[in-house]
């Protein structure tokens, strides 16, 4: 499985609290969540976001609160792949557990610019940049991941193995 | 090679002699925690499974208490999913508001989880248990899902960061600081994926507020779960709040840890998070002339009775500044009834604070207590991150309860010696 889109790219501890604002978690509603996601470090992202888009990250991206609205958010807004230097533990289950794809690749998160367009490949974990014309290597997901992910997600896994 | 406290409480949990570092493992859980604002999606997930009962009635605890007594309508439709989940699965551990408190305050009050025990929550601040000596973290509400169900959850056995904390910290001096010291020093992904475990002499000078406190804000340095070993205050708070069953695993003494840090806790001054990381620590004589428009003491990190007690030795006799709303939150029902008979309140009212029902409320910008615009707040709470309390150009300092209440008095970020 492959995602293609373009770069959108943010920095270092992007914390669960400016991907999805407390004050909207009176819902859980994707779509609902989806109309506010980054919108307090950046308004126009809801607007500006296309399907598959990527986000590029720097270190300690997720940091904060468990809010799954957060991956859930990014999931809704479009965004195809989240790529960062490295994840907060929380927000890389949930993100797992939900279905976003997430690539923890340092070299890429460093070198793709805003606006780049981005080809991520799941099975082996490479990064393409199109625009600069650069290949990168993204850790994998180790096996018992992917076993959650090829069933897609926690809940059908929990599902075929109590069914077992 | 030998193990930390929480490889062994994980191996325990996985019905495995030996786990290491990386090892993926499925665990047993003693005790699963859910929200106000995480357990609706969990619900919602674990109505997917298509199975009709939890795994165990006993095990499970839901707490309506971060939007809760309702703020809005939608947060009233939140709780009541909640509640009637809670009804129709018979969920023994569900606490109405006039029982509930803020979760991670309220669970070890009602004994809910005791030394050796592993918890998850869907809540990061889940890590607070490890106080007790307990492998605690948190998880996000498809994992509470999942884990209804089956009653297990996966792990990665995290690498392990361990603190030597040594020596008795000074007057003014509580856990609040000394995490806060540690997060500045080792920064807010120091202990990523790690857990931290805290060892040394200078553990026998902190009360179990003090190691709740600790505890909870270990994932503020990324870390999977804080553990303090058990010691005869551990028992004691256990033997007071549970009859469950408990047992303590202590570290080998070949058990491997990636870092270690030795603090010297009488060299640790009062701390203050500046925005809008908590990494961002200056120690109280460093902050500079900062004026604030408020102050929160409460939260799951110091809403307990030590902290209002701390407050209230501060506050006595003394009035909160005119341009200054001080609003205080005990952090469960017997905390807030305790105060209240230890005549605190009186204290609280007479400087001009305010005291609210338990909730979390202003902690995660929900209600009691927003900021507007360009005003800044004193808090004892755990995040100051950009628009936490509020309006994203409002900003949040975290402190211990003697910093916010001597600031609150002061107009300005203050230590207790300043007032």
């Amino acid at each position: 499985m492959k995602n293609e889109g373009k770069a959108i790219k943010y920095g270092h501890n992007i914390d669960t609290d400016v991907i999805i604002p407390a004050r909207h978690l009176n819902t859980s509603d994707p779509e609902e969540l989806a109309k506010h996601c980054m919108e307090d470090i950046d308004k126009d992202f809801a607007a500006k976001v296309r399907k598959n888009d990527v986000i590029v990250a720097g270190k300690n991206f997720g940091c904060g609160s468990s809010r799954e609205h957060a991956p859930i958010a990014i999931k809704a807004s479009g965004i195809g792949c989240v790529i960062a230097e490295s994840f907060a533990r929380i927000f890389y289950r949930n993100a797992i557990n939900i279905g976003l794809p997430i690539i923890e690749c340092p070299e890429a998160a460093m070198d793709i610019q805003d606006g780049d367009q981005i080809i991520v490949d799941f099975e082996t974990g490479e990064i393409t940049n199109v625009t600069r014309q650069k290949t990168y290597k993204g850790n994998a997901f180790p096996g018992f991941i992917q076993e959650i992910m090829a069933a897609d997600g926690l809940i059908n896994y929990v599902k075929k193995t109590l069914n077992q | 090679m030998g193990m930390t406290m929480t490889q062994k409480i994980l191996a325990r949990h996985a019905g495995l002699d030996y786990v290491e570092p990386g090892q993926l493992i499925l665990v047993d859980v003693d005790m699963m925690l859910g929200n106000d604002i995480t357990a609706p999606i969990a619900i919602k997930e674990f109505e997917k499974i298509g199975v009709d009962r939890v795994f165990d009635v006993n095990k499970i605890a839901l707490v309506p208490d971060h939007f809760v007594p309702n703020k809005d309508i939608k947060s009233a439709e939140q709780a009541k999913m909640m509640r009637d989940f809670a009804k129709k699965m018979g969920i023994v551990n569900y606490f109405e508001v006039g029982q509930m408190g803020v979760e991670h305050a309220l669970l070890p009050e009602k004994g809910l989880v005791v030394p050796g025990d592993v918890v998850i929550g869907a809540d990061s601040h889940t890590c607070t248990y490890g106080a007790l000596g307990a492998f605690s973290t948190g998880v996000g509400s498809t994992d509470l899902a999942a884990g209804m169900a089956s009653g297990k959850a996966w792990f990665k056995v995290p690498e392990a960061i361990i603190f030597v904390l040594k020596n008795k910290p000074g007057k003014w001096v509580s856990g609040k600081d000394i995490i806060l010291h540690i997060i500045g020093l080792i920064g807010v992904d120091g202990a990523l994926y790690k857990s931290m475990e805290f060892t040394g002499d200078g553990i026998s000078y902190l009360s179990m507020d003090d190691r709740f406190t600790i505890a909870n804000m270990a994932i503020e340095a990324g870390g999977k779960n804080g553990i303090f070993p058990v010691d005869e205050k551990t028992i004691e708070y256990v033997k007071a709040h549970s009859t469950k069953p408990y047992e303590v695993f202590e570290a080998d003494e070949d058990a491997v840890y990636s870092k270690v840090y030795e603090i010297d806790l009488s060299e640790v001054k009062p701390t203050v998070s500046f925005p809008h990381l908590p990494e961002n620590t200056r120690t109280i004589d460093e902050v500079g002339d900062i004026r604030i428009d408020q102050v929160v003491i409460g939260s799951c990190t110091n809403g307990r009775m030590e902290d209002l007690r701390i407050a209230a030795s501060i506050l006595k006799g003394r009035k909160v500044h005119p341009d200054v709303r001080c609003i205080i939150i005990p952090a469960t029902q017997e905390i807030w009834k305790q105060a209240m008979q230890e005549g605190l309140f009186d204290i609280f009212i007479d400087a001009g604070a305010v005291v609210s029902t338990p909730t979390c409320g202003p902690c995660l910008g929900g209600y009691m207590g927003i900021l507007a615009k360009g005003e800044r707040a004193v808090s004892t709470t755990n995040r100051n991150f950009v628009g936490r309390m509020g309006h994203t150009e409002s900003e949040v300092y975290l402190a211990s309860p003697a910093v916010a209440a001597a600031s609150a008095v002061a107009g300005k970020i203050a230590g207790p010696d300043e007032i």
